[in-house]
């Protein structure tokens, strides 16, 4: 797994329930209490190991605390990064969402080392669509669906996000009703200056 | 034969929105949407290309044709703001010219000072892509910025650390306190050794040359060691041994005084020798029972002290006389 998804969650504990919580889970998923290094490559079980704990130890369900994780990534002012690379997508929220089949191909363009489950978007009616996750992430739908609410938010587009089906190793569906695609003012983004 | 098409001016707008089309005298025809947002003169009412642009290195536009040599490739520059250039390509048209323009390798900070923006660019023009590429790029250079820094914290951390002298592979002072706690015996010899001559060597030939017999006489320190005895180098040209199991003087001396022997072989350094020799001061613990082991090494700097005022060269065993010395 990519230094960077164990950062993101090691950043996540932090940011979210303070410095103590996670060193605390560091500890109990044997995971070293100082932190992964982005740009390094972890096993797999490590990553498992410390959602399996931090889970446990804030008694929240694992999928609960990745759609918290998906939210974080885009709405936390320290994660400001991702979410200007993710508003690169498009101009509003529905085109947007047809980026995101390009998403992993973005990521790769960035950091070669970063694989992403393939993304497929369908659009299944009047404002309804479909994402799938393709296998490789357990757990991605629940992270999508944080990431999507949050960048629904960020385009000041109301939307209504459910859990679909889940296949093998970790495929998931999102499905996604547009309500409204300019509810709300939504965050500025420019192309040039950095917020 | 030539094929002509129609197309209405707000298709081309579209296509380029930083076109610029002028007719045979110069005067703009028409600007794309982008460009006359930058340099709104562009609008104006018998607004002429060499009024409002100038060539490369501010030589003027003097005709439609100027902008044609070359195959038409064409850098201009703005009159008014000579800090906003263009890269291009012109292709007649009638007997005018139709140029298309672009901000070229300059457009990450033009996007910045001018605001522009997704719409601002033909779905065509990879900008977009790009400026997500350089904020990408610039995200990743600022995660592997604080991992060097963290690494280079670890470093600083793991050398202080460190039980070895990075230079000869010896223990070093550090290493040295922890083979003495470590000692499961009282009985045991330590010597404090120092190099002669050794900065004759240094001014002489140089710091590389004196790392070298450094080198060397770790070689030989270690060569005489036997399982269990741990050699230390605690200083530039200082040394210490400390040989567990030694309950005697005679048998102690005699492996310093191999030791020294051999330290006053002549080293050969490149074309060069390096001549050095050593001084030694020995006590064994038994000869200051209960004594710390501050005391012990006090006692061996000053049988050290002694061997170096009778001569250097040699190893001498402490007795209580020399610490007054």
């Amino acid at each position: 797994m990519n230094g960077l998804i164990n950062r993101a969650i090691q950043c996540f504990l932090r940011d979210g329930w303070g410095a103590a919580t996670w060193l605390d889970a560091a500890r109990a998923a044997g995971v070293p209490a100082r932190g992964f290094e982005p740009m390094l490559t972890y096993p797999p079980e490590v990553t498992e190991r410390l959602l399996q704990v931090a889970a446990d130890r804030l008694t929240r369900d694992r999928d609960c605390l990745l759609e918290d994780l998906g939210t974080y990534l885009v709405s936390h002012p320290s994660r400001a990064a991702v979410r200007r690379l993710l508003r690169f997508g498009g101009t509003d929220f529905p085109d947007f969402l047809q980026s995101l089949e390009d998403l992993p191909a973005r990521a790769r363009l960035a950091l070669p080392d970063l694989v992403l489950p393939p993304l497929r978007v369908m659009a299944l009616g009047e404002q309804r669509f479909v994402l799938q996750i393709g296998a490789g992430f357990p757990g991605a739908g629940a992270v999508a669906r944080g990431l999507l609410r949050a960048m629904a938010d960020d385009y000041g587009a109301l939307a209504l996000l459910e859990a679909g089906p889940e296949g093998a190793g970790g495929a998931a569906e999102v499905m996604i009703r547009l309500l409204d695609p300019a509810h709300a003012e939504g965050r500025s983004f420019t192309l040039g200056a950095r917020e | 034969m030539t094929r002509r098409f129609d197309l209405e001016r707000a298709a081309l707008d579209r296509l380029m929105p930083m076109h610029l089309a002028l007719d045979a005298g110069g005067g703009v025809l028409s600007a794309g949407s982008t460009l006359a947002r930058l340099i709104p003169e562009l609008g104006d009412e018998g607004a002429r290309v060499g009024d409002l642009f100038a060539l490369r290195h501010g030589a003027a536009v003097g005709a439609v044709g100027d902008l044609l040599a070359g195959e038409g490739r064409v850098h201009l520059q703005s009159r008014a703001r000579p800090d906003m250039a263009f890269r291009g390509l012109a292709v007649p048209m009638g007997a005018g010219a139709l140029i298309n323009l672009s901000f070229g390798i300059g457009v990450v900070e033009a996007v910045g000072r001018f605001a522009l923006t997704e719409a601002d660019f033909a779905p065509t023009d990879l900008t977009v892509e790009l400026l997500y590429l350089y904020e990408a790029k610039t995200a990743v250079l600022e995660e592997l910025r604080a991992m060097n820094a963290r690494l280079q914290g670890d470093k600083v951390v793991a050398e202080e650390q460190a039980l070895t002298d990075a230079l000869t592979g010896l223990r070093n002072r550090r290493g040295l306190d922890l083979a003495i706690e470590a000692l499961g015996t009282s009985d045991f010899a330590l010597v404090h050794l120092d190099l002669d001559r050794f900065k004759q060597v240094n001014d002489g030939l140089g710091h590389a040359a004196g790392d070298h017999v450094l080198v060397q006489v770790a070689r030989i320190l270690a060569e005489e060691c036997r399982a269990g005895d741990t050699a230390a180098r605690i200083g530039g040209d200082e040394f210490v041994l400390l040989l567990p199991g030694m309950r005697q003087a005679d048998p102690a001396l005699r492996r310093i005084a191999r030791i020294i022997e051999r330290l006053s072989e002549p080293i050969p350094y490149g074309t060069d020798t390096c001549r050095i020799g050593g001084s030694a001061g020995l006590v064994l613990a038994r000869q200051a029972p209960e004594a710390a082991i501050s005391v012990l090494f006090a006692h061996a700097d000053a049988a050290l002290y002694a061997a170096k005022r009778a001569g250097r060269g040699r190893a001498l065993l402490w007795e209580p006389w020399m610490e007054s010395g």
